[in-house]
């Protein structure tokens, strides 16, 4: 597959001696939205920590853009062009919510410079503020981060996430703890990002994720048990079966 | 976002803009407050030891209250800042010139030692991986005896006079002796004032506040923490050096973890995570030994008791709290 941008093959994670993971091999397109589904303890964020570098794999190798990055350190995988966002509001709580995306611009460029006055770097100012700019924060660039609205501070980890302006955006369940109001909004900014970028998300949400992307990967018990469009996940029986049926209504 | 900085401006106060100026020039206003100090304190020896247990907890502060490490060995630093003066001065015939660098050096290269082993662990493994560490540098000190002076310190070394481009300073006049450590002091200073001001600066503080997020932004976070240790000993190590020209004599207890504590004591007491805030942190330790130590020989209950209350009521320390209460000063550090 030329077009594929980031490629999982065998991937799998044991810890001790529960495997939460077995042997999933997915290729992700440039350009698509995919959404990761499945019911909890699916594997779902052990695969995700997997794609980001947060964890490293047990078997299987991961190749972006063709290159291998199985056993990279983290840090390096948004250097490579991967980002990610969390689960639980992962944010710099002290920091002004500028300082918050600039930081994170910064490590693309300088990390160990003792000696140059970070003011000095204006070019990371203005892209902190695009991407402030880009969901909709840049009128409490000035505020510390702690005191925003908690759907404020899902869409400040998401700017800290694109400032690396990355190829392949990650999101741990974007719309976790908001209410209907706050998930309208991220949903709209979901889809206006995906416009430009290859975006993954992980899910809790049914009828959201079914309506936002092209494409959707089931889990189910650490396997790959479904990988389609949305309106074939829906009619699939394996799915109904362990997911849908029970939870239709849900969210 | 103009429009509302502009505004901001414009509301922005005379004595807030008076602070801001101050506080952009920290280093200056810093050192104007230390060069009064000897003229507000009892006594000049008060005022020395200030002076270098300031830096010395300055050069902490940049790991714990910058950098969000709490490390219980810096006395490893501060002391072998002093015993290498010492021993360049007294044993090898160096000139101060010569042996203040090398001093800052090899406590610069105990820091990447330590830091390598202890940066690899976290919390509470961290405090005690320094702890024993620094521990282990007093066993050698003490063992290694006819180096160091073992358990009578080292002796030997006094600098009488202090040759700076002909020009003679006689430094055994306590005056002298206060403004030409104060230059040392001005060092420290402005270089931590540098790191603060820098793009590292700002990673040390993302690592504060979030490791999992830094390390997700792409920052290589245990090799910074490794950095940061490095810088933090070496400023340390400012002080161990003015200390041994100061006393003439590198008492072995500089390398206890007594010390460290009281290291740890000081920027708590005058509030972690403020540029001036070590300096007010060990003139209130000091004053309070020196004061308490009048009425009674266990001074330590007294300032033990008084350090719990202000860990529990004043989390950011004296100049921590009065920053955030001073209404010009507020959201500045």
């Amino acid at each position: 597959m030329s077009t594929a941008l980031l490629q999982a093959e065998g991937i799998g994670r044991r810890f001790g001696g529960f495997t939460a993971l077995e042997g999933i091999s997915v290729s992700f397109a440039k350009g698509e939205l995919t959404s990761i589904i499945g019911p909890n303890g699916a594997g779902k964020s052990t695969f995700f920590n997997i794609l980001s570098g947060t964890l490293s794999p047990s078997m299987g190798t991961l190749r972006f853009k063709g290159r291998e990055l199985t056993g990279l350190p983290q840090h390096r995988f948004v250097h490579q062009g991967i980002s990610r966002s969390y689960q639980i509001t992962n944010i710099f709580p002290d920091l002004s919510v500028h300082e918050n995306v600039r930081v994170a611009a910064q490590a693309m460029r300088v990390s160990y410079d003792i000696w140059r006055r970070r003011a000095d770097l204006v070019e990371l100012s203005e892209r902190a503020d695009a991407a402030l700019t880009s969901v909709g924060l840049i009128g409490k660039r000035g505020e510390q981060a702690k005191y925003l609205a908690h759907g404020q501070q899902r869409a400040l980890e998401i700017a800290i996430a694109l400032v690396s302006e990355p190829e392949l955006l990650l999101l741990d369940e974007p719309t976790a703890g908001m209410g209907p109001e706050e998930t309208k909004e991220m949903v709209a900014l979901l889809e206006r990002l995906a416009e430009k970028r290859t975006v993954l998300l992980v899910e809790h949400k049914m009828k959201m994720v079914l309506g936002l992307s092209q494409r959707v990967i089931v889990l189910h018990h650490g396997r790959l048990l479904a990988d389609g469009k949305p309106e074939d996940i829906r009619s699939n029986s394996d799915v109904r079966r362990v997911y849908l049926g029970q939870s239709e209504g849900y969210g | 976002m103009t429009v509302e900085s502009t505004g901001e401006a414009a509301s922005l106060s005379h004595s807030r803009r008076v602070f801001a100026v101050l506080s952009d020039h920290r280093v200056l206003v810093s050192l104007a407050a230390l060069a009064v100090l000897p003229w507000l304190l009892p006594s000049q020896a008060l005022a020395v030891n200030v002076l270098i247990y300031g830096v010395v907890v300055m050069g902490y502060n940049l790991l714990f209250g910058y950098t969000g490490l709490l490390s219980f060995g810096h006395a490893a630093f501060f002391g072998t800042g002093a015993y290498l003066t010492g021993i360049a001065i007294g044993r090898w015939g160096l000139p101060w010139f010569a042996a203040v660098p090398l001093a800052i050096m090899a406590s610069t290269m105990l820091a990447a030692l330590i830091g390598t082993i202890s940066t690899r662990t976290r919390g509470i493994y961290f405090s005690m991986v320094t702890l024993a560490l620094a521990q282990l540098v007093y066993y050698v000190a003490l063992q290694a005896s006819s180096f160091t002076g073992g358990e009578n310190g080292l002796r030997g070394f006094t600098v009488d006079r202090i040759n700076l481009l002909g020009w003679q300073i006689n430094f055994l006049d306590p005056v002298n002796k206060y403004y030409v450590l104060m230059a040392f002091a001005a060092l420290a200073l402005w270089v931590q004032s540098r790191i603060l001001n820098s793009p590292f600066g700002a990673v040390i503080e993302a690592i504060r506040e979030n490791e999992q997020r830094a390390r997700a932004c792409g920052y290589d976070v245990e090799r910074c923490k490794l950095i940061v240790f490095m810088l933090s000993g070496a400023i340390s190590a400012i002080g161990g050096c003015m200390s041994a020209l100061h006393l003439s004599i590198v008492p072995l207890d500089i390398l206890h973890y007594q010390t460290s504590g009281m290291i740890v004591m000081m920027v708590l007491l005058g509030g972690a995570r403020s540029f001036f805030g070590p300096f007010i942190g060990a003139a209130t330790f000091l004053i309070l030994e020196d004061v308490v130590s009048l009425w009674t020989p266990h001074w330590q209950i007294v300032v033990g008791a008084i350090f719990v209350v202000f860990v529990l009521f004043l989390p950011k320390g004296i100049w921590g709290t009065l920053l955030d209460v001073l209404p010009f000063a507020r959201e500045r550090r």
